[in-house]
């Protein structure tokens, strides 16, 4: 039971519409979580005499005389060591059987780190995977998505980049996963031995679409928890913005809000930022590395959730089928490291950018000498 | 001071019962959990005012107390401004103590306790009109001047000047006398509205003179004048961050102060940390002693985006009035632009096309008329040059943004995705981009004068060199290499040379990233040589073959020393190359024909 001796209760919920209900209150904030019959709710507007939630499970079923319980808080994460090796919901709240979180109560979405205050971010982020580490090199304290076809196995290139990657921990944040990705992402960690190292925040396509909303605050909470406090090298994996963007446009619409293009909401460059400017690199060492998906409709990166991630990010991988080997890669030509610049050569190998270069120019020629051999069977 | 009490909260729009009257775009301060949260009135019906918030909203309640200070936003003007980070709201970010910026941590913008040493520039008995040079002091190297305030109306009388010596920016610099005989003292310090323009000139020129920026292809191509204005859009990763920070770093303006706007935080730390360590061509001093960087980041309160951009026009503007050539860069105005909508939405404003806000036209038309070149009451001339970023939807200008700036914006540098895919960096496509100051009679016959007889036909013939270029490439492609007469061959070569000679450049290495304008003068004479000069060929590859030698002879050069020993060395071998192609008198004929 969510409810405690002195939080204030209220009965009488005036409106009702799809994903939000109006109620009479006082001394609510904005943004504060509650709970309309138990299911959590967030205060998106607050008036003199009335406040609106949010429901994130929907309204479904709730009746005027609904029990509606204020926290008295933003949603807030417990931190503490604790959290390693655990799976949890969009409130933080266990899903893997295990005991409830102990530790401070920290708000999710906390403010910014003064920027005269952030190292330059300059130190190799090896991730083992050819396509990344020669001609994307990553830094840490970078971010930067995955461009991907839904077809593509996104899931699986993220957790062999986790797999790989030195960090001290990872972080998933999986939104609208499959449950058959979970799983995967599940046993992947439990067969590496590693789940000690890392913290799951999991939505999946089975729980309620707004839920979604809260995956990437509670990720980078308990990511900033690691790497500020505890100075380590902290890895984020956020998968699948697309459907977090697609959350966001929900709300939107059902709050009535005029949309920008590709019926997103005007925000969508603000809200999308303030996830992936958690990436950072402390001064004091420890620091947190966002890499993301963003699946394409139809390859349109012109489409305003890929615009805008482009604008925000630090680069983009594109994953690409190569035919001739059958297997997905990461396309050298469209894909760009902006940071690499910060490492090649200097963190890696004297050589590198030579390599890299010459390596790029290789496969360029390889694939025109393909294009020509096709259209000289074309001939034919 | 009129109070009231908060009423509503959705995100950062706070709606506010006032008890007495309230301005509109006046600031006020929000009390919760013992801070003062400041706000903008950006509407005010009856007594409900509303506001928006440049900090979270989170702590507030319902009857949290309001202090209206019937103060517009304002920026603190003194010695101090330069080499500074402040926050969108002038607060000095190196001053503040923790990791995370506190909600609601203001610090000063200027220290009190530092001695400046003060100069009059005015005596007893002069009769000074608001924003006349009273003294000055020394500020890194900037000879800045202290002024009379810029709210005075009138003629003011000259009671007595401060004797030379050091000073703090608290103290009395100068008593002046109004027409009224009150008296006044005046300081090195005084505030000033962001939102409204520093008009204390005596009046606006049309822009005439280069303000160079180091880059062949903003200065030889497409130039910006002093005091001008020019704005660069393009689809993300097309290279606009890394522009303006070539043009902040080579620029021969005086002052430069950056807005960062809205985008990322690892960007400005690379400023922060990059531009300490470099050199100013221009004057040989510490390149961070003229700038000063305005930093709200994209995870930073985005009502202070507005401010950001406005309180970085107005240092801008202060710095004019001293009489110095001052560059203000703004990176990325579509994030302000989206901070608008963000707000207008909120306050369910019936919106214009993309749900931007209907009045964003004029909003940045305003914007970008606070550059320009004045004439100071004193005689002498000041300039703000503003170029601003852009970051169009979908990599298409057809947007609000992007049309609205068009409208104003006096240069167009437009980045090209197929330019930067190919990696042809700065990605400017040079015949889409225009200046309109090439056009200006006044611009015309300066160049004439300053640089050379003609300078701007030359321009222009090279750019029509390209465009030529460009048409000849299109007819190989279609008709294939040998289908076309060789003289399409060596027309896109051509091209290809004034785009590897002139129009691509380095801004990485050291000698590249900067082209002072008597070494663009050269080069542009070198390249314009091979471009009216008559080759002879015996077939397509040939052309090819040749014209890589050439543009690998300017690259080196481009890359040496102006002048240097490698430089002449390249530059001979370059003429020797010229001169084993040399046309028949009869194969001439035969050309022209
Ligand atoms: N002049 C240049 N020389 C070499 N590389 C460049 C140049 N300009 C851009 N680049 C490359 O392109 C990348 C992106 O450039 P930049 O950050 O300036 O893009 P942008 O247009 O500001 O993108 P966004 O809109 O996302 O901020 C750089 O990290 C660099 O790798
Ligand atoms: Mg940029």
């Amino acid at each position: 039971m969510k409810t405690k001796a002195f939080q204030r209760i209220y009965t009488k919920i005036s409106k009702i519409t799809k994903a939000t209900c109006e109620i009479k209150a006082s001394g609510v904030r904005y943004g504060e979580l509650a709970w309309v019959n138990d299911r959590p709710a967030q205060a998106i507007s607050v008036t003199n005499d009335s406040v609106t939630l949010q429901v994130f499970a929907g309204t479904e079923g709730i009746a005027s005389k609904s029990e509606v319980v204020f926290s008295g808080m933003p949603p807030t994460l417990n931190v503490s060591d604790l959290l390693a090796g655990r799976f949890l919901d969009g409130y933080g709240d266990p899903i893997d059987g295990g005991p409830k979180l102990v530790g401070e109560k920290r708000l999710i979405n906390g403010p910014a780190v003064n920027p005269v205050k952030r190292a330059k971010p300059s130190t190799l982020l090896a991730t083992g995977i050819a396509g990344i580490d020669l001609n994307n090199t990553l830094v840490t304290g970078q971010k930067i998505p995955f461009f991907a076809d839904p077809d593509q196995p996104y899931n699986q290139v993220l957790a062999e980049v986790a797999m790989r990657a030195e960090a001290d921990k990872i972080i998933l944040g999986g939104m609208g996963l499959s449950n058959d990705d979970y799983l995967f992402f599940k046993n992947t960690f439990a067969n590496a031995g590693v789940l000690d190292k890392i913290v799951s925040f999991i939505n999946t396509s089975e729980d309620p679409p707004l839920e979604r909303l809260l995956i990437p605050d509670m990720a980078c909470t308990a990511a900033e928890y690691f790497a500020n406090d505890q100075q380590q090298n902290v890895l984020v994996l956020l998968t699948d913005m697309t459907l977090y963007a697609d959350a966001l446009a929900i709300v939107a619409n059902k709050m009535d809000q005029i949309p920008s293009k590709d019926s997103m909401p005007g925000s969508l460059y603000s809200d999308l930022a303030s996830i992936y400017e958690k990436s950072i690199q402390f001064v004091h060492g420890g620091s947190i590395t966002i890499i993301a998906v963003t699946t394409l409709n139809e390859g349109d990166i012109t489409h305003a959730i890929p615009d805008n991630t482009g604008y925000i990010t630090e680069g983009q991988l594109f994953l690409k089928h190569d035919t001739d080997i059958g297997k997905v890669i990461v396309d050298p030509f469209r894909s760009l490291s902006r940071l690499k610049q910060n490492v090649i050569g200097k963190k890696t190998r004297e050589d590198h950018p030579q390599v890299m270069n010459a390596l790029i120019r290789l496969y360029a020629d390889s694939v025109e000498a393909n294009t020509n051999r096709e259209n000289w069977f074309d001939l034919n | 001071m009129t109070k009231g009490k908060v009423a509503g909260v959705v995100s950062n729009l706070i709606t506010i019962e006032a008890e007495g009257p309230v301005t509109q775009n006046e600031i006020c301060l929000i009390l919760s959990e013992g801070k003062r949260l400041k706000a903008e009135v950006i509407k005010v019906k009856e007594n409900i005012a509303s506001a928006q918030l440049f900090e979270s909203s989170r702590t507030i309640k319902i009857g949290s107390e309001v202090e209206f200070t019937g103060r517009m936003l304002e920026v603190e003007l003194g010695p101090g401004i330069l080499s500074k980070r402040y926050d969108g709201l002038q607060s000095d970010l190196s001053k503040m103590g923790g990791m995370i910026i506190d909600m609601g941590e203001v610090t000063a913008p200027v220290v009190e306790d530092k001695l400046y040493t003060f100069k009059p520039l005015a005596k007893a008995g002069d009769r000074v009109k608001a924003g006349d040079w009273l003294g000055s002091v020394q500020e890194n190297w900037v000879d800045h001047k202290i002024m009379a305030p810029f709210n005075l109306e009138g003629e003011y009388k000259v009671v007595s000047v401060a004797e030379p010596g050091q000073y703090k920016i608290t103290d009395v610099m100068a008593t002046l006398l109004s027409e009224d005989k009150e008296k006044l003292p005046v300081t090195m310090r005084q505030r000033w509205p962001v939102k409204l323009a520093i008009n204390r000139f005596d009046n606006k020129l049309r822009p005439y003179n280069i303000l160079q920026t180091g880059l062949r292809v903003i200065d030889t191509f497409n130039p910006i004048a002093e005091g001008g204005t020019g704005y660069i859009p393009g689809p993300f990763g097309t290279g606009k961050t890394v522009l303006q920070q070539a043009i902040a770093k080579n620029s021969q303006a005086d002052i430069v102060i950056i807005a960062a706007c809205g985008e990322r935080a690892n960007e400005v730390v690379e400023i922060f940390t990059e531009f300490p360590q470099l050199t100013d061509a221009t004057t040989g001093r510490k390149l961070d002693e003229k700038i000063t960087i305005i930093c709200n980041t994209s995870n930073m309160p985005v009502a202070a985006r507005e401010a950001s951009v406005y309180v970085g026009m107005t240092l801008a503007e202060y710095y004019r009035n001293m009489g110095l050539k001052v560059l203000m860069l703004a990176d990325s105005t579509s994030r302000w632009a989206q901070a608008l909508r963000e707000m207008s939405n909120r306050m369910e404003e019936l919106p214009g096309p993309d749900a931007f806000p209907v009045e964003l036209p004029a909003t940045i038309a305003n914007f970008y008329s606070r550059a320009g070149l004045v004439v100071l009451n004193n005689g002498q001339t000041g300039s703000v040059t503003f170029i601003g970023t852009v970051s169009p939807a979908g990599g298409n200008f057809k947007e609000p943004v992007t049309e609205s700036t068009s409208k104003v914006a006096r240069c167009f540098y437009a980045l090209s995705q197929k330019r930067a895919d190919a990696k042809r960096y700065p990605a400017i496509d040079s015949l889409a981009s225009y200046s309109k100051y090439l056009d200006y009679p006044e611009f015309i016959t300066d160049a004439d004068a300053n640089i050379q007889s003609g300078w701007t036909q030359l321009v222009k013939r090279a750019k029509d060199l390209v465009r030529t270029g460009i048409e000849a490439k299109d007819q190989i492609n279609i008709l294939g290499d040998d289908a076309v007469p060789i003289a399409y061959h060596i027309g896109f070569w051509k091209s290809e040379v004034i785009d590897f000679a002139l129009i691509q450049q380095d801004s990485f290495d050291d000698v590249d990233m900067n082209t002072p304008l008597e070494r663009q003068k050269y080069m542009l004479n070198k390249v314009m040589e091979i471009g009216d000069k008559n080759f002879t060929f015996s077939d397509f590859e040939e052309v090819g073959t040749y014209f890589k030698k050439l543009i690998n002879l300017l690259k080196q050069m481009n890359y040496s020393a102006f002048k240097s020993p490698g430089f002449e060395k390249y530059e001979n071998e370059l003429d020797q190359v010229l001169l084993s192609n040399q046309v028949t008198m009869q194969e001439e004929n035969s050309q022209v024909v």
